[in-house]
């Protein structure tokens, strides 16, 4: 591993195989929600709240709380934190927080929709650069697109000036895209754009099968988001105007990930990380809210959500005859985005089977050759043979 | 670097980096841009380097920690003392550790 002649110094490849091969910190990254509350309010979220609203704010961790579990997770060996919401830098002590966390040698990741990075910011992010790169999600190429999806007419001029002073300073960020009706017309400007940036070794990616809100808290939104949704045929014809890259991110995918049926809720890698909400309750993973499966940190520490909590929620099996008809049976389970966090957020429980999702998968699947049409995943038995075939 | 002024020098950590230590592996983590950092790469300390570093404390001379080392290790202070000043010509270099 030792790639420079120094004899002393060993630079290492940032992966928790190589650094411990035989036992891993406690934590292996942290997920910290600063605020759900965001300054814009974009049509398909799945999270925010108002900007201004007093009464969420007040419920927020204040900047002794949020450092307390910052220090909580250093002490666990946590190598990186990802700064996200709602819309971090919209709390007036995002910089404290920051700077707070890199002196304790956490990297960060920030997401952000850059429209409140300033000159001050993006100076401070070059000074003590966060080790990883900032990432941005771009919801079009214009102020109408903007306006329709963020609702917020000058949101496109002050993303752009948050992008330019990044540039500016050389501070290292990806883009990503969102799918939407209201932007698809964008999507080869945003590609040939993104081309241009400095640190797009690859494609943006896109989130296109969008989630429900995190929370069930508004039927309304909800409505909105499925109708937002694209279809599986129509997100199939977006993946496939790249089909070689496709196919190969889709098989690489398959070839790891997939390790056949089971009835355990959780084979994925939750609760490895963790994630603290903005209020101060860990989760397993970032979309996992049921209540069953939170952990309140006020009068509890990480540690002992590792040592008591986590390992009882990832022994979870599903009970739902659905669930164990389908997806205890399905070797696609590692691919579907069907979980139980999505699972709570469309049914409100953890064991539903999300038709969307099924749809898509199997479609997504069909395309590379794993199922024959009209196959479903749950009635195939010869997988390993189907995915180790796959080229 | 002069050997023989370096060795009643202390050293300690530069303000530019902080050492964290995460299942028995130290890791240098950059505070300040520059510092040959990438995001999909990290600075770790070997063996020698680890048992140098934790006692650069801005207190002990080098000579000290040599003398220190010399005695822990059961090996030679020549030896020793090839390693420490290699490993504070290095990490200097890098702005890893200054001089008190
Ligand atoms: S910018 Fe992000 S957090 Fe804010 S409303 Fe849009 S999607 Fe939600
Ligand atoms: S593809 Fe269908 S059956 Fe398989 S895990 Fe997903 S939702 Fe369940």
């Amino acid at each position: 591993m030792n790639k420079e002649s120094n004899p002393y110094t060993v630079r290492k490849r940032l992966d928790e195989a190589v650094l411990w091969p035989d036992r891993a910190p406690k934590l292996g990254g942290m997920d910290i929600e600063l605020t759900e509350r965001c300054n814009l309010n974009c049509i398909h979220c799945y999270i925010n709240q108002p900007a201004g609203d007093r009464e969420i704010q007040a419920g927020e961790m204040d900047t002794d709380r949020v450092k307390t579990v910052l220090k909580e997770a250093a002490d666990l060996g946590c190598l990186s934190v990802r700064f996200t919401g709602g819309e971090p830098l919209i709390r007036p002590d995002f910089t404290e927080l920051y700077l707070f966390a890199r002196q304790l040698g956490l990297r960060i990741i920030l997401f952000t929709n850059a429209t409140l990075i300033t000159p001050d910011l993006a100076e401070i992010l070059a000074r003590t650069p966060p080790l990883e790169k900032i990432e941005i999600t771009v919801f079009g190429m214009s102020p109408e697109s903007y306006r329709a999806v963020t609702g917020r007419p000058d949101a496109y001029s002050t993303t752009m000036r948050g992008i330019n002073l990044l540039l500016e300073k050389q501070v290292p960020f990806i883009v990503k895209g969102v799918l939407l009706p209201a932007n698809e017309k964008d999507v080869p400007a945003f590609e040939s754009w993104a081309a241009t940036l400095p640190w797009m070794d690859e494609p943006p990616d896109y989130a296109m099968f969008l989630d429900l809100r995190a929370r069930r808290d508004s039927v309304e939104k909800n409505c909105g988001i499925r109708q937002l949704r694209y279809s599986p045929e129509e997100g199939m014809r977006f993946l496939l105007r790249r089909p070689e890259y496709h196919r190969t991110e889709m098989i690489r995918f398959c070839k790891k990930f997939l390790s056949g049926p089971t009835d355990r809720l959780f084979p994925c890698g939750a609760g490895k990380g963790v994630c603290v909400d903005a209020y101060g309750r860990a989760q397993l993973c970032l979309t996992l809210r049921h209540p069953d499966t939170v952990y309140d940190l006020k009068n509890n520490s990480l540690d002992t959500m590792f040592l008591k909590f986590t390992p009882e929620i990832r022994k979870m099996v599903a009970r739902n005859p659905d669930y164990l008809k389908r997806c205890a049976r399905c070797f696609l389970k590692g691919f579907c985005e069907q979980c139980p966090a999505k699972s709570w957020m469309e049914h409100g429980t953890l064991d539903t089977p999300v038709e969307y999702l099924c749809d898509v998968t199997h479609k997504q699947a069909r395309n590379i050759g794993l199922l024959n049409e009209n196959e479903r995943a749950w009635d195939v038995t010869d997988w390993k043979a189907r995915i180790n075939s796959l080229e | 670097m002069d050997p023989s002024n370096t060795l009643d020098s202390a050293f300690a950590p530069s303000e530019n980096v902080v050492a964290r230590e995460i299942e028995g592996e130290i890791i240098i983590v950059p505070l300040v841009a520059g510092m040959g950092d990438t995001d999909d790469e990290l600075f770790t300390l070997n063996e020698t380097g680890r048992a140098i570093w934790q006692k650069l404390d801005g207190r002990r001379s080098l000579r000290q920690v040599i003398e220190e080392l010399a005695t822990e290790y059961e090996a030679a202070e020549g030896e020793i003392e090839a390693d420490v000043i290699g490993i504070i010509e290095e990490l200097s270099r890098r702005k890893m550790v200054s001089p008190k």
